[in-house]
């Protein structure tokens, strides 16, 4: 049953299945798309494809080697096998050798869990000891306020160098060395300091081993213990997606939401990083309203803020806000006052606040820092 | 040094150049690439150093550490190979008390290194001293020349 | 009538070790006090000049003394030969016959059949006009006045020419796929990233004659339709750095390259890019990015250069060799070079044939031939006549072929078939001195060091597998390495990213496959037949032999050795380094070591 078929879709077939797909895709975004499983490493959707980690190798009829899925734009007509004895051979072999340079000491690695390695060597039950020899026994590197860094768990998949140098374009990393001894590294390994490295994390997030990991969040509780509530970036109007990584009522981390539709799992150091403040001990839990009868508001007198405001609750305050506006629109006109929200609240807060404004104050007076 | 390291960077906007020529002008003057010309070269150029450095680990031709006065370049071809130069190596290593990973003496006298081939198999094992090709080399004649390099020295 | 006389001398790299620039000197200063006026070009007394190398570098220096077309070559020719060469011969008309090159020279010579190589060690690779004088870029000029570039490339399917590099594409069919793109903007490359140790053609041509290479180009840029090229050779090879950059000047002089080639409106012009010392770059796609500045990793194929290569750009990759090739094709006919070697591989074929031979040196020889008679004939068999052990052909990518299959024919078909490849044409000959684990570690070593460690199976399976045969060659060996070195150099072959790693465990695959028993000693009996694994080895002192000369004490770098003058000397297994010093310099045959 032959029709016809739009000039820039393709068709076919992949574990006898006939699919139907956008020419320019990949054999590895096909599989995805159509729910296949393919393993991959270095496979990362917001990176060009780099076709190092081999996992994701495929058998197509015709070519006598496999072909690295991720790497191979699909053409009419080409059969694709995504499993086979020779293909799961190949991929055990090469998780084997993975390990066979790997710490393999998973019970203290702050990534079990969520561990792309360690979920694959459980899936395919290759054990660490088939292949050995010289391991990696490199110095962790650990000065920094945010990132750890145990190249010995590395896996060499350049995800966390490709981000840094393509998506991040900070080129704080890069791939040194080569062969057995190749790394991502600083240049001449040079701690992470300000002036080379704007600790956005990405590498961090690009990273499917226990490499690269969030310095605050060590022993703090793993995957298994950890809830992921998904929010929104409070930082700036763009409105970046996460998850905040909550460990008996405490946020341990941040993590990427990959299908988050505006920063695709990409963060900023705020964003990734800058979560402290949520339950910082000198955080204001509680409205403060200023004492009566004080005026002098100089630093001197604020340094006990207490002298000036006193805690309140929440009614009383936003009473004591409503009051205070209806008074000012009474005697001076709607127009008298306006609204100036910030680009931290997100979308739907800038909403109902402009809706505020104009029905309950009766202006269009309103308006946002990110409205640029 | 800023007004090479100008050129070099005149040349690269000039000619479409790339890191690899940038990196091996900077071994041609200062027959190693030293750090603080590379972080120059970054600056100016507003590509970062690491990409510098990811390049210079990567080629055998970079060297990052200074190179001895006088180079032996061991070439480990496969002719060479069959033809002893492994040994040639170790007793030259021996004589110089250095290793594949120390290559330069102390007194940076002598640097000992080794190269994939250089192509002049029918004449092996082949040695290079200070950029002069040897064929057919041997132990005694290369050693007679550390010797000398050390008396050239002490004078 | 002055007599037509012309002197050679080779100074291609070998040449220049022997001390050529020394020697040629000495003939300018023998021959202007003998009264014989020297110039550069035959037109006056006698042309002094130097030609790039010959291929037998093994007796250099090699000069060639000329009279009126009669040609005597003296071979290892040294500054106190100078004067009598040039007095009895030069001046005396008698040839010097005790210096001049022997049966083993004719050999050599007489048995090949010199195409790519046939102007190297003829003409003076720094002068354009000697190459334009033996018909150079007369191919060009032809290809741009009469052909279309389909023409071009139909020429050069019509020939039959496949890529010299390794992998033996047909060269026509790689330029159609490049001359079919639209694009902007294409390249050509001439891959002259000459990485296999033990392989030197690329070096000798670029050396000898770089002016066909150039040439080919041209007509390569014509068909695919570029303006652009570049030759990205190694550093390593400063000689042919040099003549090819001054070959490029003189070309762009003569406006064979350039806005307006050859006054036709045809544009283009060649880049020199210096590798940095990485095998790797051998390979397309990572040229491609040494060449545009990056670490040289390569990316997966496909898309493959000709669609998307440097810059992003279509790309045509040929080597040295196949564009060398073009030139004589068009110059001599596509139906010439197809009636050269076997159905399926046409031409010849550069070699370098080195290692344990008599003969060792760059050798061009018609595709097909039998390997025995390279190695017998032109190579004059094994040197010191000890026992030929196996020839190892294709460099790392490799495989080594023992004596039982020394008919086998030398083209791509044949070699692979037998578990080698023709690989860029290095030809290693082992002897039994030569330990065949020993060789596999050797390239293991090589590939392992050369690893770009982008893919994990060639970054950290070729380190394990030279582990194994680390440990095999100290006697440290299991029972199950050979199973396991075998499953794991396949699963390297088929997962590995590029052609190095996919490659790389073939000198392992092939010496298991014929030597299977020298491995076996190792592991089980612990012991190296060929007497190579040092850790195997035990160095002792025959008594009924030593005759006390005391020369291996004089040479024992660790003070291993001791004994009176004329007593039997005795080595202490303490101090034993087992270098080899008191076994090679033994005149006696005194030193035992198994």
């Amino acid at each position: 049953m032959t029709t016809a078929i739009a000039q820039d879709t393709i068709t076919l077939t992949i574990n006898g299945k006939t699919v139907t797909a956008a020419s320019g895709k990949t054999i590895l975004q096909v599989c995805r798309d159509s729910g296949i499983y393919v393993p991959t490493l270095c496979y990362d959707e917001r990176l060009e494809a780099y076709g190092g980690c081999r996992l994701c190798l495929v058998e197509v009829k015709g070519q006598g080697r496999p072909l690295s899925s991720c790497t191979t734009p699909i053409r009419e007509g080409m059969e694709v096998t995504t499993d086979s004895d020779r293909i799961t051979r190949l991929r055990k072999t090469v998780l084997e050798l993975l390990l066979s340079n790997h710490p393999n000491d998973c019970m203290l690695c702050e990534k079990a869990g969520a561990c792309t390695l360690q979920e694959l060597v459980y899936m395919y039950g290759v054990r660490y000891d088939n292949y050995y020899g010289e391991m990696w026994n490199l110095p962790k590197k650990d000065d920094n306020p945010f990132i750890s860094y145990d190249p010995n768990k590395c896996v060499l998949c350049g995800r966390c160098v490709n981000i840094c140098q393509n998506v991040v374009m900070k080129g704080t990393i890069d791939m040194t060395g080569r062969g057995f001894y190749s790394k991502p590294d600083t240049a001449f390994g040079k701690p992470l300091t300000p002036d080379i490295c704007v600790f956005c994390g990405q590498c961090v997030s690009a990273c499917p081993v226990g490499a690269l990991t969030e310095k605050q969040a060590r022993g703090k509780g793993r995957v298994g213990s950890v809830e992921r509530v998904r929010t929104t970036c409070t930082y700036c109007g763009t409105g970046c997606n996460f998850y905040l990584n909550v460990n008996k009522g405490k946020i341990v981390k941040v993590t990427s939401d990959y299908a988050a539709p505006v920063n695709k799992g990409n963060l900023c150091v705020k964003g990734r990083f800058g979560y402290d403040f949520i339950q910082h001990p000198d955080r204001i839990t509680k409205p403060l309203i200023r004492r009566e009868g004080v005026t002098d508001t100089s630093p001197e007198v604020l340094k006990d803020p207490m002298a000036v405001f006193r805690e309140a609750e929440w009614d009383e305050a936003l009473d004591l806000v409503a009051s205070k506006f209806m008074e000012l629109k009474n005697k001076y006109g709607p127009d008298s006052v306006g609204g100036f929200s910030s680009s931290r609240c997100t979308n739907e807060e800038n909403y109902l606040f402009a809706k505020w404004v104009r029905v309950a104050l009766n202006t269009n007076n309103v308006d946002n820092c990110a409205r640029v | 040094m800023t007004e090479k390291l100008d050129s070099i960077i005149a040349d690269y906007r000039h000619n479409e150049g790339n890191l690899v020529s940038i990196l091996q002008q900077l071994q041609d003057e200062f027959n190693y690439i030293p750090q603080e010309a590379v972080a120059y070269i970054s600056h100016s150029l507003e590509i970062p150093i690491s990409r510098f450095y990811g390049v210079a680990t990567f080629y055998a031709q970079f060297h990052l550490k200074p190179r001895g006065k006088n180079i032996f370049t061991l070439c480990c071809g496969t002719a060479c190979h069959v033809k002893g130069s492994e040994k040639l190596i170790e007793r030259l290593q021996r004589e110089t008390a250095l290793t594949s990973t120390d290559s330069t003496t102390k007194d940076g006298l002598i640097t000992i290194e080794k190269v994939a081939c250089v192509g002049a198999c029918s004449i092996a094992p082949v040695a290079i001293v200070n950029k002069k090709v040897h064929g057919k080399a041997n132990i005694n004649q290369l050693l007679r020349m550390v010797k000398a390099m050390r008396e050239d020295e002490s004078e | 009538m002055s007599r037509q006389i012309s002197i050679s001398v080779c100074m291609g790299t070998g040449g220049l070790a022997a001390g050529a620039r020394e020697v040629m000197e000495m003939f300018s200063v023998e021959l202007a006090s003998a009264g014989v006026e020297t110039t550069l070009h035959a037109q006056k007394h006698c042309d002094l000049h130097r030609v790039g190398c010959r291929g037998f570098c093994a007796r250099d220096v090699l000069v060639d003394v000329s009279i009126d077309g009669t040609k005597t070559t003296y071979e290892q020719v040294t500054l106190d030969r100078v004067a009598r060469i040039v007095n009895e011969h030069v001046v005396g008309g008698q040839p010097v016959e005790e210096f001049a090159a022997g049966v083993d020279y004719h050999n050599f010579e007489d048995k090949q059949l010199k195409v790519v190589l046939s102007e190297c060690g003829l003409i003076d690779p720094e002068d354009i006009e000697a190459y334009i004088k033996v018909g150079g870029y007369e191919a060009a000029k032809k290809v741009l006045a009469t052909l279309s570039p389909q023409d071009t490339i139909d020429t050069i399917k019509l020939s039959g020419l496949r890529g010299r590099g390794g992998a033996g594409f047909p060269t026509g069919l790689k330029w159609e796929f490049g001359s079919k793109e639209q694009a902007s903007q294409k390249y050509l490359i001439c891959n002259a990233d000459e990485g296999d140790p033990g392989a030197f053609m690329d070096r000798s041509v670029v050396e000898g004659n770089p002016h066909v290479v150039i040439e080919g180009m041209i007509i390569a840029a014509y068909a695919i339709g570029t303006t652009k090229g570049y030759v990205y050779i190694r550093a390593e090879y400063p000689l042919a750095v040099q003549r090819l950059e001054l070959a490029l000047k003189h070309a762009r002089q003569k406006g064979f390259l350039g806005d307006n080639i050859f006054g036709r409106g045809v544009k283009f012009d060649i880049k020199v890019k210096l590798g940095a010392g990485a095998f790797v770059c051998g390979e397309e796609t990572a040229l491609i990015a040494s060449i545009e500045g990056n670490r040289g990793m390569p990316r997966s194929k496909p898309p493959f250069p000709a669609q998307k290569g440097l810059f992003g750009k279509p790309t045509i990759i040929n080597n040295v060799e196949t564009l060398a090739n073009v030139t004589y094709i068009i110059r001599r006919g596509a139906e010439w070079f197809a009636s050269l070697g076997t159905e399926k591989s046409k031409g010849t074929k550069v070699f370098a044939l080195t290692g344990k031979i008599k003969n060792s040196g760059l050798i061009e020889v018609p595709m097909g031939i039998p390997l025995r008679k390279v190695i017998y004939g032109i190579g004059g068999g094994i040197e010191k006549d000890r026992r030929f052990k196996a020839v190892q052909t294709g460099g790392p990518s490799g495989g080594c072929i023992p004596e039982s299959l020394l008919d086998t024919h030398l083209d791509y078909e044949s070699l692979a078939s037998v578990g080698s490849i023709m690989g860029s044409g290095g030809m290693v000959v082992l002897d039994e001195g030569d330990c065949m684990v020993n060789i596999a570690k050797y390239f293991l070593e090589f590939t392992q060091a050369e690893s770009c460690g982008k893919c994990t199976p060639c970054r950290v399976g070729t380190k394990r597998l030279l582990e194994i045969l680390t440990r095999i060659t100290e006697g440290k060996g299991k029972a199950n390495d050979l199973v396991t070195l075998e499953a794991l150099a396949r699963d390297v072959i088929d997962s590995s990213l590029c052609g190095l790693g996919q490659t790389a465990p073939n000198p392992i695959l092939s010496t298991l496959k014929y030597f299977r028993d020298e491995y076996d000693a190792h592991i089980i009996d612990k012991r190296c037949p060929a007497g190579v694994c040092k850790a195997l080895l035990t160095y002792t002192i025959k008594e009924d032999a030593c005759t006390g000369c005391t020369m291996c004490a004089r040479v024992c770098p660790v003070k291993a050795i001791t004994g009176e003058k004329k007593k039997t000397h005795y080595i202490d297994h303490g101090l034993c380094i087992k270098c080899n010093s008191c076994y090679d310099v033994c005149k006696f045959n005194a030193v035992d070591k198994r």
